[in-house]
């Protein structure tokens, strides 16, 4: 029982941050169509933003030193710039385009991110000691809490709380869901598209900034590729959650780290290495079974 | 004028066979009057154009982007490896491999059709189940097949050796092989293209509901493209590393799958001419800025441009021309030769694929 209850206070913290990652990238799905794989480079970006860029072994800490509110404001600026200037100079010029070709230009923007920070802070890994006193576990009737995950887990829940907030209770946020809905309807009803695509994109740099915090302080250290699994695995949830849904961004999340956590902890040993595989497997299942995923929306049925 | 046989097949071939004298040719210059290390390049290129011109066989016929054709290229790219590399490690390595392919060493030929067939028998299986998922849905599916065939080959280590590399592999491969099966492709995408199928599946492409109504069947025609676009990348992938002489997982993944593509795309997604284009194009771009790298004298100095400016410039060069020329350099059309043009077209007026499936 101790055994279940652990595993199901990890999967909850990893949930929260696949659900995060996760809305980052349903957001911009719902509205544009665009499944960003540069989000997991925006991550990355963030995480290394902490720190004096360099290519020495190692690190020397220059926003990662500030105190902690000043650290998440100073890494969302840099990663929500980040994010509008790839609307900016490319996403903006391909609205029309289809799906796929979306992708392809997303998978250029990343090449370029993931490129730029080897440039300028060297291929070699660094670790930055980053929060670690959030490692402290509290324990609680024998199980044993991370305080990061504690953390994780509210943060979580404070950023979807906002979020819902500002998507039901503000104009602009109306403007939002409405876009999401039916992008050239909103607009025929004055809704102006680049200033939603624009929000859209500076929330999925908010997202992505906290969530590159979170799995900063969790491995400890920073690679180019440091967001791609976490991208990986958030795609994949909005895929299970329904695409263009966030609640279904968000339930995917939870999902997609419960379908994980759970493997790992109860799959034969000599399939556990292959947990990964089950997971993009249901994946594979999902679109076959339930193309609408687990929480459909309207907008995106296809009519033939 | 009358439009004999014969005429129309000189007006199919000539364009072809224009192609595969300019792709041998450049071969050829590069094989004969560089270095070595031009040698080196021209033959990785040539195993990059089998793969891209496998790749165009299914994208550009079926208008699907698959994500996934790379995971072909590792699948067959294993099988040439444990057919090829010395039977003393792989029994002290790869202890999980059948004793067949343990005991003993095989020929070249050998791994090339074994690592192809493999690919497309698994494309066959895989195909079945997926190719009836619309658009972007396939493309999510190709996706999360790359990512299982990644996660699979880095974590079987009595059959891989995990995500350490299979060395030992005969490196066979120099430009004029590499060249031959790169004709080959060339042949056969240009052959699927225009046959039954191929159209078929371009008018599946161009307009779904009235191809499915002239009897057209949209999972069959996709999986065969399916099928014979991952056997020519599995070839790709089979002389990829009796090329290199060993195979790592990682070669296999995202850098290779957004290379190929931007290939592709920079090339021209639709035309078989667009995927040598495309090749030789971005070769020729990254070795330029390659050679930038290393540094240019100028006078007393050097001048060098930083480490990844390569990619960068890559990652660029694939923006602006997905926003200014998104149907690529060759604007997605094949090659004409002046002179045997257009008298048909003048004519009548041109069938839409679907009147040409539906005829055919």
């Amino acid at each position: 029982m101790i055994n279940f209850a652990q595993t199901f206070i990890d999967a909850l913290s990893l949930g929260s941050l696949y659900a995060l990652a996760a809305l980052g990238i349903g957001l911009l799905f719902g509205i544009l169509r665009l499944i960003n794989f540069a989000y997991g480079d925006l991550i990355t970006l963030g995480a290394y933003a902490l720190i004096i860029p360099s290519t020495e072994a190692v690190a020397t800490l220059f926003i990662g030193g500030w105190p902690w509110f000043m650290v998440i404001i100073a890494v969302a600026v840099i990663v929500v710039a980040a994010a509008l200037l790839s609307d900016l100079l490319v996403f903006r010029h391909i609205r029309r385009a289809d799906p796929a070709t979306l992708m392809i230009a997303s998978f250029a923007v990343s090449f370029v991110i993931q490129n730029l920070i080897l440039m300028f802070y060297g291929s070699r890994p660094k670790s930055v000691d980053l929060w670690s006193n959030l490692n402290y576990q509290i324990a609680m009737g024998g199980l044993r809490i991370p305080l990061l995950q504690i953390v994780t887990i509210l943060a979580t829940l404070v950023l979807m709380g906002g979020l819902t907030l500002l998507l039901k209770r503000t104009a602009l946020g109306i403007q939002m869901r409405a876009a999401a809905e039916d992008f050239r309807m909103a607009r025929y009803l004055g809704v102006r598209g680049n200033l939603v695509i624009g929000l859209a994109f500076a929330i999925s740099g908010v997202l992505a900034a906290v969530a590159s915090l979170l799995l900063l302080s969790q491995t400890g250290t920073l690679s180019q590729t440091l967001g791609v699994p976490l991208m990986l695995f958030a795609f994949i949830a909005t895929v299970v959650g329904g695409m263009g849904s966030l609640i279904g961004a968000a339930t995917g999340g939870f999902a997609v780290a419960f379908a994980s956590v759970f493997l790992q902890a109860y799959l034969p040993d000599d399939l556990r290495p292959f947990r990964d595989s089950f997971v993009f497997g249901i994946v594979i299942l999902m679109l076959l079974l339930r193309p609408s995923g687990l929480v459909p929306t309207k907008a995106l049925v296809e009519r033939v | 004028m009358t439009d004999t046989a014969q005429r129309r097949f000189l007006r199919a071939a000539l364009p072809v066979l224009a192609l595969l004298l300019g792709v041998t040719a450049i071969t050829a210059l590069v094989a004969l009057l560089g270095n070595d290390e031009m040698a080196l390049t021209v033959t990785e290129a040539l195993v990059r154009l089998i793969v891209v011109v496998g790749l165009s066989v299914f994208i550009g016929n079926s208008g699907v982007v698959s994500f996934g054709h790379i995971g072909f290229m590792c699948i067959a790219a294993y099988a040439a490896a444990w057919a090829t590399c010395n039977p003393m490690w792989k029994q002290l390595m790869l202890t999980g491999l059948p004793v067949f392919l343990q005991q003993a060493q095989y020929p070249f030929w050998v791994a090339v059709a074994g690592g192809a067939v493999l690919a497309a028998a698994v494309a066959l299986v895989f195909g079945a189940v997926i190719l009836r998922l619309s658009g972007i849905a396939a493309s999510i599916a190709t996706f999360a097949f790359l990512a299982i065939v990644n996660n699979v080959y880095s974590n079987w280590d009595s059959v891989t050796a995990g995500v350490s590399s299979i060395i030992g592999i005969p490196t066979v491969v120099g430009p004029w092989t590499a060249l031959a099966f790169a004709l080959g492709a060339i042949v056969l995408a240009f052959w699927f293209k225009g046959s039954r199928f191929g159209l078929m599946l371009r008018a599946t492409r161009d307009d779904p509901v009235a191809s499915r109504a002239s009897g057209v069947s949209i999972v069959r025609v996709r999986l065969a493209a399916f099928v014979l676009s991952a056997f020519i990348v599995g070839i790709g992938g089979t002389l990829y590393v009796q090329f290199l002489g060993v195979a790592t997982v990682d070669m296999f993944y995202l850098q290779l799958t957004f290379i190929t593509l931007a290939m592709l795309i920079i090339g021209g997604m639709g035309s078989v001419t667009g995927a040598i284009v495309g090749v030789f194009a971005v070769t020729v771009f990254v070795e330029f800025f390659r050679f930038l790298e290393s540094g240019v004298p100028m006078g007393d100095l050097v001048l060098a441009l930083p480490e990844g400016s390569q990619e960068i410039a890559l990652g660029i060069g694939m923006a602006l021309i997905l926003i200014f020329r998104p149907k690529g350099l060759t604007g997605s059309r094949e090659l004409k030769l002046p002179g045997l043009g257009s008298s048909r077209r003048a004519m009548a007026p041109a069938l839409t694929t679907t009147e040409a499936a539906a005829r055919s």
